[in-house]
């Protein structure tokens, strides 16, 4: 017994040390240095508007649901990228509701980009991703979109197709990953040419 | 998965923790010596000094078998303890702005199991339940700790296997200060500034409020006055447009609390959704970086072994192994993920772009199937995808590491006393076949040895079905689930494997903390962690200390070589064997039915 209360005492010692090091001032460390060093990505990256709003952050994906912006992925957080409730579905390979999501969500993307009824569409475009708060959508998904936000801006296609590959992230240190688009930050770039270019000439839904 | 990109990514992995095997493990050989001298002695020696002057502990001395499992035991309570009484009483302390309750008795006992056994399984959702001073203290203590005792735990068994005709195999708060001191702060320190560079936050801020760029219209319940849902006469809630067009973004100190879930393999996330929240991995980049560092110490204890035994190719034989048996993971899962489900398929998603649901566009398939085979070869158990909605053998594969024991690579420190169990239990199993008293490295294996080795096998096989078969056929098990059919088995069956594995990743749909308050799952989850952890380290120590007792014999010309081909198979072997002949009957019923109903298009 005695050894046993021994290490007791010890462990309890050892305990508090540890704690002051690892729970307090470890962390305050890596706060200082990250504020000092990167002062704008340690607090969120965020997204401030001209009148010093915040409209978001790079790093989280925002709902969109206007014809005019590249709509993001379906989202399983809360009732749509709520940051307050991030989450996927959940839902199995043979679960019948998350078929029946799909099948709902495939077809809403066919009609909704005038595409046709035997064309497969970009996995990401139907499917929940795991945080309900991804950011970006497959350069696929978004080409796809490109002609319906085309005609809603009354732009012309080749503006956002530019604007498509300016905004295509390349897999890290060109190999790490996979080539993506970050939604949030296309969709800001669509309003300022909105804002540069005014209508250029009208288009119609293919 | 013929993408050359992704195999470019697989071998670029592959190369980098082998190179970090070696330097890491000469490193790991200095700091578990406690004399042993490193780079890091000017700024760090005087700190571990004073530690042990505080707490009266004394380096030159060792202890017995007996001590060190004793100073691992008290150790491990009063952590448990402490954090058990943090979440009961976190109303009463400070740093808690949002007001947060105590936790509920048997939440706590769960958690508190959870973070004391490296387990990290997360019954509650973090943003909702907990304090920050309970994130902060009562949690992130044990991710250090928890991770240094099973170093520690390891070096001991080594220190037992190599010493001769001695009962001392170390000094157990040596082990532990050194290990957390000399490893996991300095590399947690260099990970977390580079983690903030590719995004993830550091702050103390309060949530930012941002005004979305679109405001989007939703179903949302009514609410009365005061603020209570409003239902109709058949008691269905009435949903009312609701336009929004904010978004609540949660900060924090995540920076400093994501290295060491993945280096100590803890695999608790800050936020919710874990790895998969782009606040937490926002990068292919830091994605490739947290995987290494999940694997990096359990690949580089084998080194250290391989080192201390004097006998480096018997090292590398057992980290050929683990990666034979890794790689087979990996290209399972990849191969199960990028083949995607036929059922979505025949709906119209495109077939070459595999399973996505759950999975994040900036990762995409490979990145996903890897981290999930990372995250239970190692008892980590973060994940940057939802493992619950993996195909059916993709499923699989996490699965079946967990029940493995962890031993591909593994835990830290358990990695390695685990596949030195399944090394026992080879030798033995060749010596049987050629008729001579089995040896492993120079020391007769006795009869306590390997009833000690089956204890192991046996502590975690039993409680793991025991507690499955008792779940499937009550109603607070069944209550859980999210899916129904072979699935709703699946998730039941990979609760407590990552309980007992202590590993702590989760089929996440699974609700093991239900609002009606029904303990069940939270006490069974909680004695299984408990399980797998101290009943594998109690016979591990018992064999370190038997180990340190036997004299060394030369090696005979009947001798079976601990290195070479011939080890890796039988190795191999051992492992997938006394594998699949505990858990096949359970995975049949599970993801391999499962597999052949996607296959038919069957839905639940």
């Amino acid at each position: 017994m005695k050894p046993f209360l021994s290490a007791l005492k010890t462990s309890a010692l050892l305990t508090l040390v540890m704690g002051i090091l690892l729970c307090a001032l470890y962390p305050l460390a890596v706060w200082a240095g990250a504020q000092l060093f990167f002062h704008h990505k340690a607090n969120g990256s965020l997204l401030m508007d001209a009148d010093g709003r915040i409209r978001g952050s790079e790093l989280i994906g925002q709902p969109f649901s206007s014809d005019r912006y590249f709509q993001p992925r379906p989202s399983a957080a809360g009732s749509g990228y709520d940051p307050m409730a991030s989450s996927g579905s959940n839902l199995g390979p043979t679960s019948e509701r998350l078929a029946a999501q799909i099948e709902t969500h495939i077809r809403n993307y066919r009609s909704r980009n005038g595409l046709p009824e035997n064309l497969p569409v970009p996995a990401d475009a139907v499917t929940a991703s795991g945080s309900g708060l991804d950011p970006d959508i497959s350069t696929t998904n978004a080409d796809l979109q490109a002609s319906r936000i085309a005609a809603a801006r009354s732009l012309p296609i080749e503006a956002i197709r530019a604007l498509i590959a300016k905004h295509t992230a390349p897999p890290d240190l060109g190999v790490l990953g996979e080539p993506r688009v970050n939604v949030l930050l296309i969709n800001r770039a669509l309003d300022t040419i909105a804002q540069t270019q005014p209508v250029l000439r009208n288009q119609t839904i293919p | 998965m013929s993408d050359t990109s992704d195999w470019l990514q697989f071998a670029l992995f592959l190369g980098v923790l082998t190179l970090l095997t070696k330097p890491l493990g000469l490193y790991l050989v200095r700091v578990l010596n406690p004399f042993g001298r490193t780079w890091l002695d000017r700024a760090i020696k005087p700190i571990e000094r004073l530690t042990y002057r505080i707490c009266g502990i004394k380096p030159e001395t060792e202890q017995t078998c007996l001590a060190y499992t004793i100073s691992v035991l008290a150790f491990s309570l009063v952590g448990m303890l402490l954090t058990y009484f943090i979440l009961r009483y976190q109303n009463l302390l400070p740093l808690n702005p949002q007001g947060m309750p105590g936790l509920s008795p048997h939440l706590a006992f769960n958690t508190a199991a959870s973070f004391t056994t490296n387990t990290n399984w997360q019954s509650y959702s973090g943003e909702s339940t907990l304090s920050y001073f309970s994130q902060m203290v009562a949690l992130t203590i044990h991710n250090f700790t928890s991770a240094a005792v099973g170093i520690g735990v390891a070096a001991a068994l080594t220190r037992g296997i190599t010493r001769k005709a001695t009962r001392n195999i170390g000094n157990f708060w040596v082990d532990l200060v050194r290990v957390t001191y000399y490893v996991l702060l300095p590399i947690c320190f260099v990970f977390a500034i580079v983690l903030v560079s590719q995004g993830v936050v550091q702050n103390f801020r309060p949530y930012a409020t941002a005004r979305t760029l679109d405001a989007t219209i939703i179903d949302a319940p009514a609410l009365d006055e005061n603020g209570r849902p409003i239902s109709d006469a058949d008691g269905r809630p009435i949903m009312t447009k609701k336009v929004v067009d904010t978004q609540i973004i949660p900060q924090g100190p995540a920076a400093s609390q994501i290295p060491i879930k993945l280096l100590g393999t803890n695999g608790g996330g800050f936020f919710g959704a874990n790895a998969a929240h782009p606040y937490e991995n926002p990068t292919p980049l830091s994605n490739f970086l947290q995987m290494l560092a999940i694997l990096v110490i359990p690949s580089a204890l084998t080194y250290y072994f391989g080192r201390e035994i004097r006998n480096q190719r018997h090292g590398w034989a057992l980290w050929t192994a683990m990666t034979l048996l890794f790689a087979a993971g990996v290209c399972t899962a990849w191969w199960a993920e990028s083949s995607g489900n036929p059922i979505h398929q025949s709906l119209g998603v495109a077939v070459s772009d595999g399973n996505m649901e759950g999975k994040e566009s900036r990762f995409g398939i490979f990145n996903s199937a890897l981290f999930a085979t990372v995250t239970t070869a190692a008892s980590c158990g973060a994940v940057n995808a939802m493992h619950d909605s993996f195909t059916p053998v993709g499923g699989l594969v996490p699965l079946f590491n967990m029940q493995t024991g962890e031993v591909i690579y593994g835990g830290v420190g358990a990695g390695l006393y685990g596949i030195l169990i399944f090394a026992l239990l080879a030798v033995f199993i060749a010596g049987l076949m050629v008729g001579r008293t089995p040896e492993y490295l120079g020391k007769k294996i006795s009869a306590f040895d390997i009833k000690m080795a089956v204890l192991v096998l046996m502590a975690l096989s039993a409680p793991l079905l025991g507690f499955t078969a008792w779940a499937c056929i009550s109603a607070w098990g069944q209550a859980g689930l999210n899916n129904a059919g072979p699935h709703g088995f699946s998730e039941i069956l990979y609760a407590y494997s990552s309980a007992i594995g202590n590993n702590g990743s989760a089929f996440a749909g699974l609700v093991a903390n239900p609002s009606n308050g029904d303990p069940h799952y939270n006490v069974t989850l909680g004695i299984a962690m408990l399980a797998g952890r101290f009943l594998m380290i109690v016979p591990v120590l018992a064999i370190a200390g038997n180990f340190a007792c036997k004299r060394q014999m030369p090696a005979g010309s009947g001798t079976f070589k601990t290195e070479g081909i011939t080890f890796v198979l039988l190795l191999v072997g051992t492992i997938l064997l006394v594998g699949a002949l505990s858990y096949l009957p359970a995975l049949a019923i599970g993801p391999i039915v499962e597999q052949f109903l996607m296959t038919n298009g069957k839905l639940f």
